[in-house]
């Protein structure tokens, strides 16, 4: 971080190609890793997970490859298990919870709020170490071994007859926890003391509203899930424990505290993907958003209701009837915001200049499969059809509507939609079509059949099965092979496009807010002038070239004049 | 930071960092950032009370029994007294720092980390005993009734007791390791701790760590139970 690396009081030209950005202002290894400029850890962010969604991805195509055979030819029943456990750990701990966030709310954050930086850069540096080490710490006890317990780790099965490498992966599980913590705290700290002057709560772009109500769905939900992990770890390694019923504890408290935490991480996933949607839908709409102040109050009706309907994971555990009736009833009533959300956008659409770019396709298929994600909801948490369906592939083929259908298409829409803000380039807008194209088919083809499959009985997390519901599983792969084209051709151009890619302007798509007025890539400290906000969000009705902030005096931000100039 | 330097150069006060626009920007930010950590801090260890109760309400009798024989009513009370006094004196140590009185705030500081060392000296008494006793979960574990109670869920008072203020315990040596660093900064008049405001925010940091305190207290030596 070195403000003499810009000189103070040169004014450039227009031409601002020769300007140094966050990413040339110097290249050593050092001023990588010890960073504290948000845009460089968000770029940090980027690549981590990104290796962990490759990981992710392998042992789920190594799962679907064992699933096309009834008898299961190619791995023993204890290394399937350790391969949904990878996939299930490494997707939701490793690639979900930090995926926008992490990357795309670290990018944009200051530079929508019109802030030099987040409140904590530090901080943030640590959220990004914190997360490698439990990465690195929860691959290792992968590799080494394996984990065989599935995601959730339920008890006693992960305290006491687990012989794989249960502790070393919580561990990492916890560690990595902090770091989404961590997150989350700043995010709250800036959101809440860092907006330009005139940015009020309801001038707000809906993306940051998104990622305001997920941290404090990380800050109130992940302690209680760290702290509960940290009990399994201490009842496994030194025999205090509350979860053993051998000595009066109780599993079913695990389960409890467990879904807690990850039925909101579920909507820490899925919140900001909905802030993504609500961003490129403006931008390709030419529109405002419909019903402003009520998306935003969806989204936090979402984080609050998302805390009373943990019991709809254990219908079958025994819990009472009313117990039951209740969760059932309250979860029926998280769906009322979702719908809002889903009516807003497409009210949204409805006579809007709709531009069929790669991001607005990606956000169709958001919406779609979302939708679809969401009914089957509400399947699952009604009672009588739960115990028909509860622990089969229907609920594998829900969550992943809502997780990839819907959290992963978010995150590409927002990452092709910002991409050239971050690099500065273009990416192949036809083959960007195409991915975008391949993933919502491939992802249909694999996960629909698993709809049929669970209704008709398969349960999750076998890997044999009666022959009759082969077809099925042979479609689902077929499916998978094509989403993973879907996914491995944008990895292909967006790297290509950093060097070859058409030079992107300050503002490729005309977009409004404050992160199009500066230039592609932001230099350093982000604003030459930190802003004064006198206009509501998604100004699409004013001509947006020229409409926002005036680009002719491009001033350089020696750190004088972007300090003082505010007041 | 060479961006702390520039600043400073240019008149800015010299702990005020470049993404803040003035100290008041900054200090509430600060505020609001060590509030929003307390409160997953509160969940933290919300879970385990949580646990606690749930436990408590099923199994009234031997909880009441194990914290009434067991556990040393006046040691803890002695330990909640240091505690609450502790916390007094982090309060003025606070207030000397907002009046740069740096000798006082040192001499607050140094009272405070003396209570924290009482508190846990008292703690490692009270746990070497139940060690004695076999009162630590696990394969040695032991336990007597005196009213003939099934002494199955004893072990889970144990575990609960070992668990809350082991993590309570764990807590105050985190504080203790930041007050050190506190006070030698301080000592060394480094221009980081020239402001208020880290010791503000260790101030709120160990006024939670009372806090906890507070609830322990109660919840495992003194409320009796249904009879």
């Amino acid at each position: 971080m070195s403000a003499e690396a810009i000189p103070p009081g040169i004014v450039l030209e227009r031409e601002s190609a020769s300007r140094p950005n966050y990413l040339n202002w110097s290249h050593s290894v050092k001023d990588w890793l010890l960073t504290t400029d948000h845009k460089r850890i968000a770029i940090l962010y980027l690549v981590s997970i990104t290796i962990m969604f490759g990981l992710g991805g392998i042992a789920a195509m190594a799962i679907r490859a064992e699933l096309t055979s009834p008898h299961g030819h190619l791995m023993e029943s204890d290394t399937y298990n350790k391969m949904f456990t990878m996939h299930g750990v490494v997707m939701i701990f490793f690639f979900l919870v930090p995926s926008i966030p992490a990357t795309l709310g670290n990018f944009l954050l200051p530079l929508m709020l019109g802030a030099r930086d987040l409140a904590f850069p530090r901080l943030n540096l640590l959220s990004w170490y914190l997360f490698t080490l439990g990465g690195v710490i929860a691959l290792g006890a992968m590799i080494c071994g394996g984990v065989d317990t599935g995601w959730t780790f339920y008890t006693p099965y992960s305290s006491i007859y687990s012989n794989s490498n249960v502790a070393v992966t919580l561990v990492g599980l916890f560690i990595a926890g902090f770091s989404s913590i961590v997150t989350g705290i700043n995010f709250i700290a800036t959101i809440h003391k860092m907006r330009a002057p005139g940015l009020t709560w309801t001038r707000l772009p809906l993306f940051i509203w998104a990622h305001y109500a997920t941290s404090i769905i990380i800050v109130l939900g992940t302690p209680v899930v760290a702290v509960t992990l940290g009990l399994v770890l201490v009842e496994r390694t030194l025999h205090i424990g509350i979860f053993d019923p051998a000595i009066g504890g109780d599993p079913i408290l695990f389960q409890h505290m467990f879904w807690f935490y990850s039925h909101p991480a579920v909507y820490i996933m899925i919140l900001p993907a909905m802030g993504v949607i609500n961003e490129v839908l403006a931008c390709f709409c030419r529109k405002r958003i419909f019903g402003y102040t009520f998306v935003c109050g969806s989204t936090l009706a979402i984080a609050v209701f998302g805390f009373m309907v943990w019991g709809h994971h254990m219908f079958v555990t025994g819990q009472s009837l009313y117990t039951g009736m209740i969760f059932s009833a309250l979860s029926f009533i998280v769906a009322v915001p979702s719908a809002i959300k889903v009516f807003n956008w497409t009210a949204t659409i409805y006579k809007g200049e709709v531009w069929f770019s790669a991001p607005m396709i990606y956000c169709l298929g958001f919406i779609g499969l979302f939708t679809i994600g969401g009914l089957t909801g509400l399947y699952c948490s009604s009672l009588s059809v739960d115990v028909h369906i509860n622990m089969t592939y229907f609920v594998v083929a829900h969550f992943h509507y809502v997780m990839v259908g819907g959290a992963t298409l978010g995150y590409l829409a927002g990452l092709h939609f910002w991409w050239p803000k971050m690099t500065g380039r273009m990416y192949p807008e036809g083959w960007a079509k195409v991915a975008a194209g391949l993933a919502f088919v491939g992802f249909n083809l694999t996960f629909f059949p698993q709809f049929i499959l669970g209704y008709l009985g398969m349960p999750r997390r076998y890997h044999y099965y009666p022959a009759e519901f082969q077809i099925w599983h042979v479609l689902s792969t077929a499916g998978s092979s094509v989403l993973a084209l879907g996914y491995a051709i944008p990895l292909v151009y967006f790297l290509w496009s950093l060097k070859y890619g058409e030079k992107a302007g300050p503002n490729p798509w005309g977009a409004a807010g404050l992160e199009w007025t500066v230039a592609s890539p932001p230099t350093q400290f982000n604003f030459d002038e930190l802003p004064v906000v006198t206009w509501e969000a998604y100004n699409y009705d004013v001509p947006h070239e020229n409409a926002i902030v005036d680009h002719s005096k491009n001033v350089l931000p020696d750190a004088e004049g972007a300090s003082h100039s505010a007041h | 930071m060479s961006v702390e330097a520039a600043h400073d150069a240019h008149g800015h006060h010299p702990v005020q960092y470049h993404q803040f626009e003035d100290m008041e920007q900054q200090n509430e930010t600060y505020i609001v950032g060590m509030w929003s950590f307390l409160v997953t801090e509160i969940m933290f260890f919300g879970g385990l009370f949580l646990a606690y109760s749930i436990f408590r309400m099923n199994n009234q009798a031997i909880f009441t029994e194990a914290g009434h024989r067991y556990l040393e009513v006046d040691k803890g009370a002695f330990n909640t007294v240091v505690l609450l006094t502790s916390s007094l004196s982090m309060a003025m140590c606070v207030y000397y720092a907002q009046k740069a009185d740096r000798v006082k705030q040192l001499l607050c500081l140094g009272f405070t980390l003396l209570c924290s060392f009482v508190f846990l000296g008292v703690k490692a008494m009270e746990w070497s005993k139940e060690f004695a006793e076999h009162h630590l979960p696990g394969a040695n574990f032991a336990y007597v009734s005196d009213a003939h109670l099934s002494t199955a869920k004893a072990q889970i008072f144990f575990c609960l007791y070992f668990a809350m203020t082991g993590l309570h315990a764990i807590h105050v040596i985190v504080g203790i390791l930041l007050m050190v660093v506190l006070g030698v900064l301080i000592a060394a008049r480094r221009p980081g701790v020239k402001y208020y405001m880290p010791v503000e925010m260790f101030g709120l940091y160990w006024h939670f760590v009372d806090i906890v305190w507070i609830f322990l207290f109660p919840l495992f030596y003194l409320i009796p139970g249904k009879r």
